[in-house]
């Protein structure tokens, strides 16, 4: 089994903090695979994604992205993953074809190429009728997909989704899940993190849970869900984490 | 290349959608240049031209005050507003505001006899040392006259010390003609001719103003060679509210989070940022200076003479614009809020302006000023500028202008690079 993300014993702490955000965390996940991470907030599960993302720099363990080493700020190794993040990453100013054109160029892609992507995730994503209007105009909706389509621009191996879908419509969110697992199925590796637990359980053939930096479950969803005795996700998630606050403190 | 081509393209764009940014960075410039070079120029219509309107209170009935009177009509920049003789303070000064008068003036009752007495005093001492006639008696005559001069406190000093020159010149006339008068009855014992008086007291010698030039020209400088390559420079330098504040803004947005993942270092963003901002600044040029060519004259304003070495402007102008650019970003750089970036961006230019010559003259500021304006990267600027618009200077006259400018440019970029490879950007 190939690996798309091998991670060993990460150790991470931000400068301010006394205690590990993340401690001896390990994770693998096999290529091809939808990959869910789930944990309540303050669990490290952005601290990871940005690690694994490269926009923050690691203090110990190793982290191998397709059998590259992820070594610190490496910027050749971009290319191997896209990144669709929880934000707004794009300028709203800009028409959903001008910032394609404009990050397909920084993600190293031709014209021709830029050309050819941007066409098919446009009628894809249903964003040709307004491919030439700016995105500030646009509704919540609209905006998550083009956040999208420049995320998977560069065709990548590894794709990395923070809350894809939230504050979207149900058909919205149907039609980027639909997508994913398209994706997914012409060979691009998921690694989803979200609190809409309902959706990652149609979506992800892998569960990860983690809590104070820790790892404490990872499976598929149906054996995690006889191991535990639980009947869903959401269930299984406030019997391993508790049904306290996680964010009462800053 | 395609990818700061293309980070160009996207610079571009986001700016000419940003209309209000757009009308900030044109308008303001545009205004400014027109509204300064006005007032400048009908201060020196002021001066120059239109007669400053001047109270004249006169207690005493001889001659001497008569005589004032004229010289000071002669002077050429009064409108002599003549009023009643025996006027106290509070009248004078009520008078002045119904006739709209800035300055009055209040010649004292025995003007005429103490002018007189001091004339037979001065002249009986001459005669004296020459050995031609022995002296009477020893008269103080320093103070025996005071003349009041009233001012409305809106008048600065500078304006007032010149009109109590030409005040001082007419009296010192009256005075000599006094003198002269005495003296040449005392020794040929009748009147100076009036044709000798003329001869002796009209002053023969004129000045002949000549502006200092590198190439021989005369053309006198006007409010608009002033006026226009200095508020250039602060429409350049004040691009800092709109590309620091950019910087700020795209580093807090999200799209800044793609920009630090993709395969590209930030350092194409950063030099994209610069050829845009900078073509901006040369723009501002070309709009400024054809105002100055061509719209100043159909409004009656002094028309832009442009230097004689178009070449020399051009670097001039680039590097000006490339200073300007290298300051907004470093601001934009190290700001962590819009806020700041604006604020700060816009009060230090405004304080740069200030020490480097733009808002005051540079020889007119304290002795301390005249250190701290090397500092400031707008002296140098102005400096170039001038060379060229003022002394018609060529390239190889503001080699040493320029070569501070772009020293202080690569300082300034070297700061922000510094600042980015902290912030782990490039």
């Amino acid at each position: 089994m190939s690996l798309a993300l091998d991670i060993n014993n990460l150790n991470f702490r931000y400068a301010e903090q006394t205690k590990n955000c993340l401690q001896g965390f390990s994770l693998q996940v096999a290529t091809g695979e939808r990959f869910g991470l789930f944990g309540p907030n303050g669990a490290g599960k952005t601290t990871l994604m940005h690690i694994l993302t490269g926009l923050i720099s690691f203090n110990e363990g190793s982290i191998k992205l397709l059998d590259n080493e992820l070594k610190n700020k490496k910027k050749s190794l971009n290319n191997l993953f896209g990144f669709v993040p929880q934000d707004f990453s794009f300028y709203q100013e800009l028409s959903p074809i001008e910032n394609l054109n404009f990050f397909g160029a920084w993600c190293g892609l031709s014209k021709t190429e830029i050309k050819k992507r941007s066409e098919e995730l446009l009628e894809t994503l249903n964003l040709t009728d307004v491919r030439n209007k700016p995105v500030a105009k646009f509704s919540g909706g609209m905006k998550r997909r083009v956040n999208l389509a420049i995320g998977v621009l560069n065709n990548p191996p590894i794709l990395f989704l923070d809350e894809p879908t939230v504050g979207v419509d149900i058909q919205t969110r149907h039609a980027i899940i639909d997508y994913l697992k398209q994706l997914n199925q012409n060979g691009t590796t998921l690694f989803y993190t979200s609190h809409q637990l309902h959706e990652a359980e149609s979506l992800c053939t892998k569960i990860t849970l983690i809590d104070e930096g820790k790892l404490i479950a990872c499976d598929n969803l149906s054996n995690l869900l006889t191991q535990h005795k639980a009947s869903n996700l959401e269930e299984l998630f406030l019997t391993l984490t508790g049904k306290a606050y996680r964010d009462s403190h800053v | 290349m395609f990818k700061l081509w293309a980070a160009i393209l996207k610079d571009v764009k986001i700016l000419v959608r940003d209309k209000i940014g757009l009308t900030f960075m044109f308008a303001m410039p545009i205004f400014l240049v027109l509204v300064i070079t006005s007032l400048q120029s009908s201060t020196f219509e002021l001066v120059n031209e239109n007669k400053v309107p001047l109270l004249v209170c006169n207690k005493d009935t001889g001659a001497a005050s008569r005589q004032l009177i004229q010289a000071l009509e002669k002077v050429g920049m009064f409108n002599l507003l003549a009023t009643t003789q025996n006027l106290n303070g509070q009248q004078v000064s009520d008078t002045m505001h119904k006739q709209n008068a800035l300055m009055a003036l209040v010649i004292p009752v025995s003007f005429s006899t103490k002018i007189a007495a001091k004339a037979k005093d001065v002249s009986e001492k001459a005669l004296n040392d020459f050995g031609v006639k022995e002296k009477e008696g020893d008269q103080n005559t320093d103070s025996l006259y005071n003349i009041l001069f009233y001012y409305h406190p809106v008048l600065q000093a500078s304006y007032r010390q010149s009109i109590q020159g030409a005040i001082r010149s007419s009296l010192q006339l009256v005075e000599s003609k006094q003198i002269l008068q005495t003296l040449y009855f005392a020794l040929n014992e009748k009147k100076l001719p009036e044709s000798l008086e003329n001869k002796i007291i009209n002053n023969q010698i004129t000045i002949q103003e000549i502006p200092v030039s590198k190439d021989g020209s005369k053309t006198i400088p006007n409010a608009t060679q002033h006026n226009i390559p200095a508020w250039t420079i602060f429409a350049m330098f004040f691009i800092v509210t709109s590309l620091g504040s950019n910087l700020v803004k795209e580093k807090l947005s999200g799209s800044f989070i793609r920009l630090k993942i993709l395969p590209t270092n930030y350092l194409v963003a950063l030099v994209s940022k610069q050829i845009t901002y900078m073509a901006v600044c040369l723009i501002q040029v070309l709009v400024i200076f054809s105002i100055g060519i061509w719209l100043f004259p159909l409004i009656g304003l002094p028309a832009l003479n442009i230097p004689n070495d178009i070449f020399a402007l051009i670097i001039v102008s680039v590097i000006c614009a490339w200073c300007a650019v290298s300051y907004a970003q470093c601001i934009g750089v190290f700001a962590q809020t819009q806020e700041q970036a604006n604020g700060f961006g816009a009060v230090s230019v405004v304080l740069l302006a200030a020490i480097g010559g733009i808002l005051v003259p540079s020889f007119a500021m304290p002795h301390s000023f005249q250190f701290l304006l090397k500092f400031s990267p707008m002296y140098w600027c102005l400096e170039s500028y001038y060379s060229l618009f003022l002394e018609r200077g060529g390239l190889h006259d503001v080699l040493k202008n320029i070569l501070p400018l772009f020293i202080m440019a690569i300082v300034l970029q070297i700061i922000t690079l510094l600042r980015l490879k902290k912030k782990n950007l490039i």
